[in-house]
């Protein structure tokens, strides 16, 4: 069994309460943090080797010794809580069962950044987390941990709340600040990069809700004992939304480093896949990440057991490995589409596209038709060398990544899957009639 | 536009939109936009009619054409009149895997809409949606805040049947009752 560094007391009975929150060692961290300064808490996350656990992986101390401190301009810690890569849904249990942890992260993080006020950005669907965000946050207030002169330290610092309109696309830090701002989602041309120029103006840090809570661990054992777990670059413990096929859904922290072989098979973890098929494909990374099939998910191209690291899951690059994205973890038994399951993709790439750039807006919404003509049996074989084609000329050339998350699940489709494609274009009457997905109706006497 | 007279929050609204707008710095208070108009859907009806976002306007003191230009970019806001419940369907990949257009498609056939529709009697209208972070639990759809998850065919009928009975106006994200910031 992995260590629990985030998910410890998950299961404690009223652990979203604040009086079992402290009774846990809840907020003793903050304590601790208060007492030290600024610098040294910037050191100790630098230390612990913590990259974003949004997607990205950049290492969230290098983020925070970029940020900007003019005299006498305010600076922002601004939560990332708009969890919407599919796949990924990590960030909504933490919130909604451990709030606190969120908050005393928040408290420790913006201590150290000097923010005196900080906003959680939450997607507005889940507006049942928000109320209880909202009534965490009350907590705090009432018992001195947010507010004027916190546990005494002369530290003032608000916490907000900020709920989003449903909008994937204010994920991305600049379309985030764009819609902190009251404003349509859409992601600003970078440099100046947030750190510099952020909300309202502002110097600006944004981090994952995951990427916060590990704050709270860090600063408690030193960022050392963190960077001792893991393997290599890839430092800590993460959380894996595992979803799809599986036979035990759900979100896992593990150790980085952890083979993916034994995460899907051992009863620890997922436990196989459902009804004893056999694995066709993974997506490990949320939806944009390359998909993968069996044999290259479990071993690299080298033979090398394939490891749950940043590393690991890139070795090979996107020839023949993927990314660890946001840790959204996609089985697909022996059944599925893998071409059915990329209109799904595209079409949410599609539907998500601000409209700001056309490779994006136009690409995307092209690529979505070409392939609802190959579902539908009206496919060519030119129609997959077009899909290919299109897919290159958005991949790097939008504001944002978005272009590249809607690129690389078709590129990696064909690339490893052209077989299934022209299967579609040549016996479209052999395979059309479900698309091969699983089917609700086995799910209606359980 | 002279509707916009008669629109107007409850005293309790009112106070929310004031503490709402005061969490954004002095002068910046344009950033409650979001926030408010959740709030303004859930007060007037489920959906968000050009005279709701005049006043929404007024109240953040900036052009209507502010608020027109966000509320259709998001997809949570309703601009056309909806079902006393929005049923709202997740439809991309990890619940597609679990099934969820057979979700989709026993909904069409028992409520006799196409996606997007309202049913007869006014009570639902079935939207398709992406990802709502409930992968693990597919498929899964939304109704008011409320996560429906790990559906089948048999809790379809039983939620729907639970809203016909107990629905009685519009609910929506934010809900009604819950005035608090």
């Amino acid at each position: 069994m992995g260590r629990k560094l985030l998910t410890e007391h998950i299961n404690v009975a009223g652990i979203r309460n604040l009086d079992v929150y402290r009774t846990q060692g809840g907020y003793e961290t903050l304590k601790k943090a208060l007492g030290m300064k600024p610098e040294e808490i910037v050191e100790e996350v630098k230390k612990s080797g913590l990259r974003g656990r949004g997607g990205a992986g950049f290492p969230t101390g290098m983020k925070w010794g970029f940020l900007a401190k003019p005299e006498g301009v305010a600076r922002y810690l601004v939560c990332n809580a708009d969890e919407s890569e599919p796949g990924t849904f990590k960030d909504r249990y933490m919130m909604e069962f451990l709030p606190h942890l969120l908050i005393e992260g928040m408290a420790i993080g913006s201590f150290a950044l000097g923010c005196r006020t900080s906003y959680i950005y939450i997607r507005g669907e889940l507006m049942y987390v928000y109320h209880i965000l909202q009534d965490a946050i009350d907590e705090a207030y009432k018992a001195g941990l947010l507010g004027k002169n916190i546990l005494g330290s002369g530290f003032d610092f608000d916490l907000h709340l900020h709920c989003g309109g449903g909008a994937y696309i204010c994920g991305e830090e600049t379309a985030l600040i764009e819609s902190l701002e009251g404003k349509r989602g859409n992601p600003r041309i970078k440099p100046p990069f947030p750190a510099i120029k952020g909300v309202w103006g502002c110097p600006t840090v944004v981090n994952n809700v995951e990427s916060i809570m590990a704050v709270v661990p860090i600063i408690r054992d030193g960022g050392e004992a963190y960077a001792a777990i893991g393997i290599g670059k890839s430092t800590g413990t993460k959380l894996i939304s595992a979803c799809g096929h599986l036979k035990k859904p759900g979100v896992y922290e593990i150790d980085l480093g952890l083979p993916v072989e034994e995460f899907i098979y051992s009863d620890e973890y997922c436990g196989g896949i459902r009804n004893d098929k056999k694995l066709k494909a993974v997506v490990a990374g949320g939806s944009s990440v390359p998909i993968l099939p069996t044999e290259l998910i479990l071993k690299t191209a080298n033979g090398e057991p394939r490891l749950m690291s940043y590393e690991s899951l890139a070795n090979g690059g996107f020839a023949s490995g993927t990314m660890l994205g946001s840790g959204g973890f996609i089985a697909m038994d022996e059944d599925t589409s893998i071409v059915k399951n990329l209109y799904t993709f595209t079409r949410f790439y599609h539907h998500e596209s601000c409209g700001q750039c056309s490779p994006c807006r136009e690409g995307t919404g092209w690529m979505e038709k070409v392939l609802h003509k190959i579902l539908d049996g009206h496919g060519t074989l030119a129609d997959v060398d077009l899909l290919w084609d299109i897919q290159a000329k958005i991949e790097g050339k939008t504001i944002c990544p978005l272009g590249d998350a809607a690129a690389w699940p078709v590129a990696s489709a064909i690339r490893h899957f052209r077989a299934d494609f022209e299967e579609y274009v040549r016996n479209p009457q052999n395979i059309i009639k479900d698309h091969h997905y699983y089917r609700v109706n086995n799910l209606v006497a359980s | 536009m002279s509707d916009s007279k008669i629109i107007k929050f409850s005293d309790d609204a009112l106070a929310l939109v004031e503490r709402m707008k005061g969490r954004y710095p002095e002068g910046k208070q344009k950033s409650a936009l979001l926030p408010i108009l959740h709030l303004a859907q859930a007060e007037f009806g489920g959906w968000l009619s050009a005279p709701v976002m005049d006043y929404v306007a007024t109240l953040l003191n900036i052009q209507s054409i502010e608020v027109y230009e966000v509320a259709s970019f998001y997809s949570m806001f309703n601009l056309k009149p909806v079902g006393k419940c929005v049923v709202e369907v997740c439809r991309t990949g990890p619940c597609w895997l679990m099934g969820a257009e057979d979700i989709v498609k026993y909904m069409e056939k028992k409520l006799g809409v196409k996606e997007g529709g309202t049913s007869a009697d006014g009570m639902f209208t079935l939207k398709t949606v992406e990802c709502l972070a409930s992968c693990g639990t597919a498929p899964m759809m939304q109704i008011g805040e409320t996560y429906h998850e790990n559906l089948t065919l048999q809790k379809v009928d039983d939620i729907l049947d639970t809203c016909k009975r107990d629905v009685h106006e519009p609910i929506s994200h934010w809900r009604k009752n819950k005035i608090k910031a």
